[in-house]
């Protein structure tokens, strides 16, 4: 067989895969969102629902309370997992079960770390009961709402029980394969150990670290389980509100909604597109799965 | 190897002066005890989820202040396996669509990861890169425009169609898993046994297979896993015709029946527990 005709036999069904299923759907959304709609009887191609989308002011209320969580949850799994690697690192190497359990929550699927967060923090939750026993609230209306409240903390705290694990991995993956022999060699340069983290240890680890957490921003921004269980319906997160439209018995929603899952595409792809160019700093053999 | 205490030169002088030996011993004191307290707060947010779970799954009654469950009982876990409760079916359901979307994603991905690792073409890196997409963004946007064409060709609402967009985002992250465990893969070996007279198949039986086998077990493991845990395209395809595991957690969790609901997360998290404890051993080795 002629070797370029093999290889394009070979890459076929990936790229139907891709081009087909994932492209064409993505395509076929986008004429949607741009008012294509024949069961509505919507045939011209047309900005509005874009534009409707503007000045919509769920979708602004939406917008931001998206970003604002997906920055918060991301910029605090990131410290909490490059402090948590740094801090196991002696640990992870001499006792592999730290290791482990380090890497256990990534196992936990989200649908499941949402029902647990949810009976722990809830107000009659263990640890609304915990303030009680303590004698610091008297019924559970006296805890503060941390779930379906107005700043979605409920899918904070979710996601960064399942995130900050994850960005550990990756960044404990990292310091596990380069060792400590950058870092005796700066020592015996004579570098402080503050010298030794801020220009040895951290320029090495980064590239995991900050990829990780594009992973993770990029996830949460377009997840839906979590902030479907532990958010309210207003102002939710846009994934929620995208489904919310799409299932809607109005079919002129409908359009709309596809709109709201394009844009989160659009934010989303230029995120992966800023990952796939930092992984390729690194020769990690790292790769991202989040459920 | 020396390891790190925290003895650099300064510290030693000033020991020196202050005459006090232990400063260091101190130093490595607060290190231990730092690394410590983080393995310990690791192991509670590890194993702290599950045990909840496991704990309201068999609590009866369990309300406002107790502490602790004070009765016990299998109701749900009996709901759960009962053939009138329909969570049997939803469960054979999400079995049966992640194998079907695992042997599909390998039959996807085992020629192209092969492609991608050991042969150079034009375009590669944006195939990479296409491939990287719908692993990390959510498939939202797609599973909305196959739906439109779903809908006229009769794929609505079945196992079928669901199946066909899981594979979105299961079959990249097989191709990608893949193609690692044959960029470690020394094609000579085929050669030797091809001049040694082996057929093709047993080429690929005999030599390609055990060298992959690895990667590959872990690739299907998690293409099972991604279409096990999808929940939204399974919404959007299935139409509330194709009942999966997670929908029916969900619903129990919005009808508020906490018992039923930790026992569901329970089964839902089981094979990701499961794979995970084969597979982590092995992606550590990995690294």
């Amino acid at each position: 067989m002629h070797p370029r005709l093999r290889l394009t036999l070979m890459l076929a069904p990936a790229a139907a895969v891709i081009g087909g299923l994932f492209a064409g759907g993505l395509g076929l959304a986008l004429v949607q969102s741009l008012g294509y709609f024949p069961p509505t009887g919507e045939r011209s191609f047309t900005p509005a629902h874009y534009a409707r989308l503007l000045s919509d002011g769920e979708f602004a209320a939406s917008l931001a309370l998206t970003f604002a969580l997906a920055s918060v949850a991301t910029l605090i799994s990131a410290s909490a997992g490059l402090l948590a690697a740094l801090a196991l690192r002696e640990l992870a190497r001499r006792r592999p079960v730290f290791h482990t359990l380090l890497q256990m929550p990534l196992a936990l699927p989200h649908l499941a770390m949402a029902v647990a967060v949810i009976n722990v923090i809830a107000p009659s939750g263990l640890i609304a009961r915990l303030a009680f026993a303590a004698g610091l609230i008297g019924e559970p209306a006296d805890f503060p709402a941390l779930v379906s409240d107005r700043y979605g903390i409920g899918i904070l705290v979710a996601y960064v029980l399942k995130e900050t694990p994850f960005i550990a991995v990756m960044t404990l993956a990292v310091l596990l394969r380069i060792g400590d022999e950058y870092e005796q060699c700066a020592r015996t340069l004579g570098a402080s150990a503050w010298q030794r983290l801020r220009y040895v240890t951290l320029p090495l680890v980064a590239p995991a670290t900050v990829s990780a957490a594009l992973v993770v921003f990029a996830f949460i921004f377009g997840a839906f389980e979590v902030p479907y269980l532990l958010g309210r319906p207003y102002p939710a997160m846009l994934s929620v509100i995208a489904q919310r439209r799409y299932m809607s018995t109005d079919l002129a929603e409908r359009p709309e909604a596809v709109a709201l899952a394009v844009v989160i595409a659009a934010v989303t792809g230029v995120l992966v597109w800023a990952y796939a160019r930092l992984a390729r700093a690194f020769a990690g053999g790292e790769r991202p799965v989040l459920f | 190897m020396k390891r790190d205490n925290g003895t650099n030169g300064t510290e030693r002088n000033k020991r020196k002066k202050s005459g006090f030996p232990f400063v260091s011993f101190r130093s490595v004191c607060s290190v231990i005890s730092l690394q410590w307290a983080a393995g310990t707060v690791t192991a509670i947010l590890a194993l702290l989820p599950v045990a909840l779970l496991g704990l309201w799954s068999i609590a009866r009654g369990w309300y406002w202040p107790a502490l602790l469950p004070r009765e016990w009982s299998a109701r749900a876990w009996g709901y759960v396996f009962a053939p009138e409760s329909g969570i049997a079916s939803a469960l054979a359901m999400s079995a049966g669509i992640a194998l079907a979307v695992t042997v599909l994603s390998l039959a996807v991905a085992l020629p192209a990861a092969r492609a991608l690792a050991l042969h150079e073409f034009s375009g590669k890196r944006l195939l990479l890169f296409a491939l990287l997409l719908p692993v990390i963004a959510p498939p939202l946007a797609s599973a909305m425009g196959v739906h439109a064409l779903y809908l006229r060709y009769g794929l609505a609402d079945t196992m079928a169609g669901v199946i066909l967009v899981h594979l979105i985002p299961a079959a990249p992250y097989a191709t990608l898993m893949l193609a690692g465990s044959f960029a470690r893969f020394d094609t000579d070996y085929e050669a030797q046994a091809r001049t040694l007279g082996a057929s093709p198949l047993a080429v690929w039986r005999s030599v390609t297979l055990p060298a992959i086998a690895p990667g590959l077990a872990v690739a299907a493991s998690f293409a099972f896993l991604i279409s096990w845990s999808q929940y939204l395209t399974t919404v959007f395809i299935g139409g509330g015709r194709i009942v999966t595991l997670p929908l029916v957690l969900v619903a129990f969790q919005r009808g508020g029946d906490e018992a039923i609901t930790a026992a569901l997360s329970l089964v839902f998290l089981a094979p990701t527990l499961v794979v995970f404890a084969t597979v982590a051993r092995f992606l550590r080795q990995q690294h």
